[in-house]
């Protein structure tokens, strides 16, 4: 998605941020120093634990925030300066939906689109008819918004960053509180809006969400960045542990240690540690020959989770 | 940005270079949706039923108390203004029901609408979305303004519409003797009475800017309510001590009882001009605090 340009990095970058810092009232620091490139065209996962700034972030990104440092660019222009000429541009979901209880889904996609001065009142019921349908909402679209489950309110809420083709969408933990089944639609449909063309910023605190869907991602932790790449780089970047299923774990551990294997654990009947160099076949091959009966043995690929924790030092835990 | 137009249209071709227009007419669309968002909310309309319900009350009670043949107030006890000419004239009903609401039951009403504006937004997380769409922080609170005006209006014609059908059911309607003692053509009552409820209306100007500010301090739309209901009790009280009457001018509420000049020939304009002239500087101080204070909020909720 990359492609290669003559252009500065900048240029290319739907979302740049420098020095970017939040401090609240009362000195807890929020975001801290955020540098963060976004190229167009990419789906780019924002990762990290509960309370590691990632919504604040995404409010400064939005001009809702002021930043008490650096600065923010969206669409190539300043914000919250620009705000207005490029938030009609971007379509978001922030911090989960909000809702007009009283008015119908269809109303409340009137009432947002009403709110955007550059949406033409002549195609805003086409449009409110199209995002509904778009999110598998058209059924219900009558109902009051107070009686939509979690998960029919977050689809509308994503139907009103919709309501118009739009070159950004910031969607904030878009799969909250929805079913196996609606995660399942909800990321058919990211990827399909990425087809399109629109660069998707998605946060999350999912790991295996954003590897299935993301082509880029930073991860944040405790307001800073740890790193930014794309997913296929920091996959690769952890090797993956080696894996023997066996009935015979003892005698396992013993040849494996022999042949150089590390940070051996032994859980049951599985062996898990970091493979040493070379190919691994002769491996298995030494386990055989030593009598141990291997069930299953291979190499598990590392995941962000792996990429994470040896990033930060810690668990993927809400930070304190 | 725009080398490779024909090439790649999936997103290179992105209109990047030029941002959508903003049309001036468009933007009224805010205006409308904020108006239709008000006054669908059944809170709205059960305040609105509560202020028709006033007159009817008071219409139906005077009835039968002079059902007899008696007067109002015979006991003693003192009623709203214009209270014992409602049986001469139905037309009465209007001004004593907006004598009888304005202290409190009609601001307070204004004071829920005010109090809820951007704290309801905020607190319902609507806010937020709005903000994104770009509604655009002064075109907003613009907006917020105008409904919260359009209620006062709404408010006080709800009063003397009920009121003036009210009294022309239950009493006789006629010419109308005005406090100066003049008569006047029913025609000519009208009139007058339509220009005390717009003067009513203005004179709720000054709660509704305060109203305002105080709903964009906070997050919580009950506490911006209570705030602004609170301040209106508390000014009020304030208002009705002789002792503290050097602040009195000061108060928004001192000169609302004023409108009943319209209703003298020639009209005595002294309270009424120096009722509008503290709305207006009311609405002008705590309406360009709202906006201060709006424009420079981080919206967190």
């Amino acid at each position: 998605m990359t492609e290669p340009t003559a252009a500065p990095e900048d240029d290319s970058a739907v979302i740049s941020t420098q020095g970017l810092t939040k401090r609240y009232r009362g000195g807890q620091l929020a975001v801290d120093a955020l540098d963060l490139s976004v190229p167009r065209g990419s789906v780019f996962g924002f990762l990290g634990p509960n309370g590691s700034g990632k919504t604040t972030t995404i409010r400064m990104l939005l001009g809702l925030i002021e930043p008490s440092g650096g600065t923010a660019r969206l669409l190539g222009e300043p914000m919250p300066g620009s705000a207005r000429r490029v938030l009609p541009r971007v379509g978001a979901l922030i911090e989960g939906p909000a809702l007009y209880g009283f008015l119908s889904g269809r109303e409340n996609l009137l009432r947002y689109d009403a709110a955007d001065p550059t949406a033409d009142p002549r195609t805003r019921a086409a449009r409110v008819e199209t995002a509904l349908e778009r999110v598998g909402l058209a059924a219900a679209a009558g109902k009051k918004a107070r009686a939509y489950s979690l998960g029919m309110k977050q689809r509308l809420g994503l139907a009103a960053a919709l309501l118009q083709p739009r070159e950004l969408l910031v969607l904030d933990e878009p799969t909250n509180g929805l079913d196996p089944q609606g995660m399942r639609e909800i990321r058919a449909l990211v990827r399909e809006l990425a087809g399109d063309g629109s660069t998707v910023f998605l946060s999350s605190h999912l790991l295996d969400e954003i590897e299935q869907v993301c082509t880029h991602t930073a991860v944040m932790h405790r307001g800073r960045l740890v790193t930014q790449g794309t997913v296929a780089e920091m996959s690769a970047g952890a090797r993956g542990r080696l894996a023997v299923t066996t009935p015979d774990p003892g005698e396992a551990a013993r040849v494996l240690k022999e042949r150089g294997v590390s940070d051996l654990v032994t859980d049951g009947e599985e062996l898990t540690g970091d493979p040493p160099p070379g190919d691994l076949a002769e491996l298995n091959a030494a386990l055989v020959r030593a009598g141990v009966r291997v069930r299953a043995f291979g190499v598990r690929r590392a995941s962000l989770e792996d990429v994470f924790v040896s990033l930060t030092g810690e668990g993927f835990d809400v930070a304190g | 940005m725009s080398q490779a137009e024909a090439a790649e249209p999936a997103y290179d071709g992105r209109p990047a270079a030029a941002p959508p227009d903003v049309r001036p007419l468009w933007a009224l669309g805010l205006f409308r949706s904020e108006l239709l968002v008000t006054f669908r909310r059944w809170r709205t309309l059960a305040l609105l039923a509560v202020l028709a319900a006033v007159p009817v009350v008071v219409g139906i009670a005077v009835k039968a108390e002079t059902s007899d043949g008696g007067s109002i107030g015979g006991g003693g006890g003192e009623g709203p203004a214009f209270i014992s000419q409602i049986t001469n004239n139905g037309l009465f009903l209007v001004f004593t029901s907006l004598a009888a609401t304005l202290p409190f039951f009609l601001p307070m009403t204004v004071g829920v609408v005010a109090g809820d504006a951007v704290a309801g937004e905020a607190s319902a997380g609507t806010l937020r979305y709005l903000l994104v769409a770009p509604a655009g922080r002064t075109r907003l609170l613009l907006a917020k303004l105008t409904t919260v005006l359009v209620f006062c209006l709404a408010a006080t014609l709800t009063v003397a519409l009920s009121a003036l059908v009210t009294g022309a059911l239950l009493f006789p309607t006629g010419e109308v003797t005005l406090l100066s003692g003049t008569t006047v053509s029913f025609g000519e009552g009208l009139l007058r009475a339509l220009a005390i409820a717009a003067v009513v209306a203005l004179s709720l100007l000054g709660l509704a800017a305060l109203g305002l500010f105080i709903s964009t301090l906070t997050n919580s739309g009950i506490a911006a309510m209570a705030a602004t209901v609170g301040l209106l009790i508390t000014v009020q009280i304030v208002n009705a001590i002789p002792q503290l009457d050097e602040f009195h001018p000061f108060l928004f509420p001192n000169y609302w009882l004023s409108f009943a000049d319209l209703l003298r020939d020639p009209i005595y304009w002294g309270d009424l001009l120096k009722n509008l002239g503290l709305q207006a500087l009311y609405a002008a101080v705590f309406g360009s605090a709202a906006w201060a204070r709006f424009n420079n909020r981080d919206v967190t909720a």
